[in-house]
């Protein structure tokens, strides 16, 4: 039963891709902007345009072209990324890591502050105290990501300068790690100077991407911890002597959380999608800035390779979601 | 002794002085089994409420006093109130389907006010579980105290709210229409579970109820409430012998019969729920003057 859901999910999730790559493929050749003609200097001849166009298969028809590409992605070679020369898969994993622990960190932030919101809130409901952080939480919610990115680099980066608000580490700290994820790995090597360098340099982009977040969570975790709070078990745990407190966190909290789970997932694609424009602002050096130079230099393979990447990320983080749903509702897990 | 004693209790919409309860005084002997009855919407639920911390938002207590165990609950500071009442009385609520929580297993369910109110050690009570759940006549009470609600019938969950609310030795518990949400065919069932445990523990029970007929079998005393208004507080047997009020005596006539449950039916006349009216009337009269 486990099995065949998952082995249908997975299907599902190979055919999104696909059609993904589909779309991009097509997409990104209709739009004008020759690849070849921008890398080369001024007075290339004919020939040398033909040569490279050639040698990157760009004289195919755009159904060869897909063909000839998926045959090597099949194979795990997604081609050669025309502006570096340099396989387009090494490019990509190696700028994966910076975004993920840059998502995952503003998520962490996202959700520890949301859920401070929506407790806080249904602790304090019907106060002023409540009225004030609806009030914050609408306007939290009402700018989006970049704009809160500019507000910090003002505030923090030119106002009072507390924050590293450019790059992901300082370039004396630079590691020789095993992996790129040198948040991760420092800590496993108990480099903690390199460790604080990083989060100071990514405390800002991901407050930047975690505010909208955090008050989307904190609005519908609260809502549904307010209806939570009136069912007849927190009712009938009243009666047995706890705490307002209590009651909050062991009855109601675990329950208001699955609607809000469902959401989480959601924005968290949201997210990562909004690190495109967030890495650029703050010179972050991950996966989206890497994105936004492959679509200024039509480095067409570069950007096929970054696209199917978020997608597949994309559908990893639904399918995530939905293992962590079925885990906290009991109902689920015994079906 | 009266157990639980309730004096002039008043209680209003917040916002208005419009009173949904208003001056009730009501005693509960240390053994005793109280039956209230009144049609929907006299005030029945608000008292059981009132009595266990539990009034909603928009209610609000005006004065008046609630007496448990000799200590009035009402000068009490927020969190010791909420200890003597988790430590003193409890509740078996209405909707066993919706009284337990659907994320946390039955046990921790039963167990928890034990430990963390009553501050026993977990192994204690977890046998104490078990054993509970053994008294109210359920099979295997150790795979249904690691069971989830769901796994269970409701009749099977309103016996385990009936453990729950007996295994900290409560002195009062509080019954609002415990059978009402259940099929018909296990509502007997739970009724003369409730009166067998009532009787072995010698609680007090406060039974909130639109029976007559089962008060009439069960219950020692009643009040009866019209419009948050005690009419007539009496013995059961001189009740049902000679009802002094003329509210009660309709009442009575209103309700069907065990006996002859085809026999016609005499719903509550106009110039009955008129005198009740005034009565209310006068009654508010005096509140506000
Ligand atoms: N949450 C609430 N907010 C405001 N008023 C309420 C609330 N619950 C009940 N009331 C009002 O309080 C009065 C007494 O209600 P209560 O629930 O005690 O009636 P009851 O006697 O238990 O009736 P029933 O037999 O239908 O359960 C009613 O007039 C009702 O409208
Ligand atoms: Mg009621």
């Amino acid at each position: 039963m486990f099995l065949r859901r998952l082995l249908t999910r997975i299907a599902t999730t190979l055919v999104t891709l696909l059609g993904v790559a589909v779309i991009v493929f097509a997409v990104i050749r209709i739009v004008p902007g020759d690849p070849v003609a921008m890398m080369l200097p001024p007075g290339a001849t004919e020939a040398d345009i033909a040569r490279l166009n050639a040698f990157y298969g760009l004289d195919k028809s755009i159904p060869e072209q897909f063909f000839i590409w998926l045959g090597g992605v099949v194979q795990g070679d997604f081609g050669t990324s025309i502006t570096t020369r340099q396989p387009v898969l090494g490019l990509v994993l190696s700028r994966l890591p910076a975004t993920l622990e840059l998502s995952v960190m503003a998520l962490v932030i996202a959700v520890v502050l949301g859920g401070l919101v929506a407790l806080t809130g249904t602790r304090l409901r019907y106060t002023r105290t409540e009225g004030a952080l609806d009030v914050a939480n609408g306007m939290a919610l009402s700018v989006p990501d970049f704009l809160w990115g500019l507000v910090l680099i003002l505030l923090f980066g030119v106002l009072w300068p507390v924050f590293t608000i450019s790059g992901r580490v300082s370039p004396n700290l630079v590691p020789e790690f095993a992996t790129s994820f040198f948040l991760f790995e420092s800590v496993l090597r108990l480099r903690f100077d390199l460790w604080l360098d990083l989060v100071q340099h990514m405390l800002m982009p991901a407050l930047a991407l975690a505010i909208p977040l955090a008050a989307i969570i904190g609005q519908l975790l609260k809502q549904s911890l307010k209806e939570t709070m009136h069912l007849d078990y927190v009712t009938l745990a009243r009666t047995k002597g706890y705490s307002e407190n209590h009651v909050i966190l062991r009855e109601a909290l675990r329950n208001a959380v699955l609607p809000t789970l469902t959401l989480i997932g959601v924005q968290f694609t949201f997210l990562i999608g909004g690190t495109v424009i967030i890495e650029r602002l703050f010179s972050y050096e991950g996966l989206g800035n890497m994105a936004i130079d492959a679509v200024i230099n039509r480095d067409l393979p570069l950007i096929q390779g970054i696209v199917l990447l978020f997608a597949l990320l994309f559908t990893l983080v639904n399918l995530a979601v939905d293992l962590l749903y079925a885990v906290l509702n009991p109902r689920l897990r015994h079906a | 002794m009266s157990f639980l004693k309730i004096r002039d209790l008043s209680v209003i919409l917040r916002g208005t002085n419009h009173r949904l309860l208003r001056g009730v005084s009501l005693d509960v002997g240390a053994t005793e089994v109280m039956g209230l009855v009144g049609e929907s919407g006299a005030g029945k639920s608000m008292i059981g409420k009132a009595v266990l911390g539990i009034l909603p938002r928009s209610a609000r207590i005006v004065g008046g006093s609630i007496e448990l165990d000799g200590v009035d609950l009402l000068t009490l500071p927020p969190r010791q109130r909420r200890h003597l009442i988790g430590q003193k009385a409890a509740l078996i609520p209405q909707d066993p389907l919706t009284a337990l929580n659907p994320a946390r297993r039955i046990g921790p369910q039963i167990s928890d006010r034990l430990v963390d109110i009553l501050g026993w050690d977990k192994a204690r009570a977890r046998a104490r579980a078990e054993e509970i759940l053994h008294d109210v006549h359920i099979p295997q009470p150790d795979r249904v105290l690691r069971a989830y609600p769901h796994e269970l019938s409701g009749g099977m969950r309103q016996r385990v709210l009936i453990a729950s609310a007996f295994a900290a030795e409560p002195r009062l518990i509080v019954a609002d229409e415990p059978t009402t949400a259940l099929d018909v065919t296990v509502q007997k069932q739970i009724l003369k579970l409730i009166f067998e445990m009532q009787a072995r523990h010698g609680t007090a029970l406060l039974f909130v109820t639109h029976d007559l007929g089962v008060v009439s079998k069960i219950c020692q005393r009643l009040t009866v409430l019209y419009g948050g208004l005690v009419m007539e507080e009496a013995e059961v047997g001189a009740f049902f012998e000679a009802p002094r009020h003329a509210y009660s005596r309709a009442l009575l006539a209103a309700t069907p019969r065990h006996t002859d449950p085809t026999a016609d039916l005499t719903p509550v006349p106009e110039a009955v729920i008129a005198e009740a009216r005034r009565a209310v009337a006068e009654a508010d009269q005096r509140w506000h003057a």
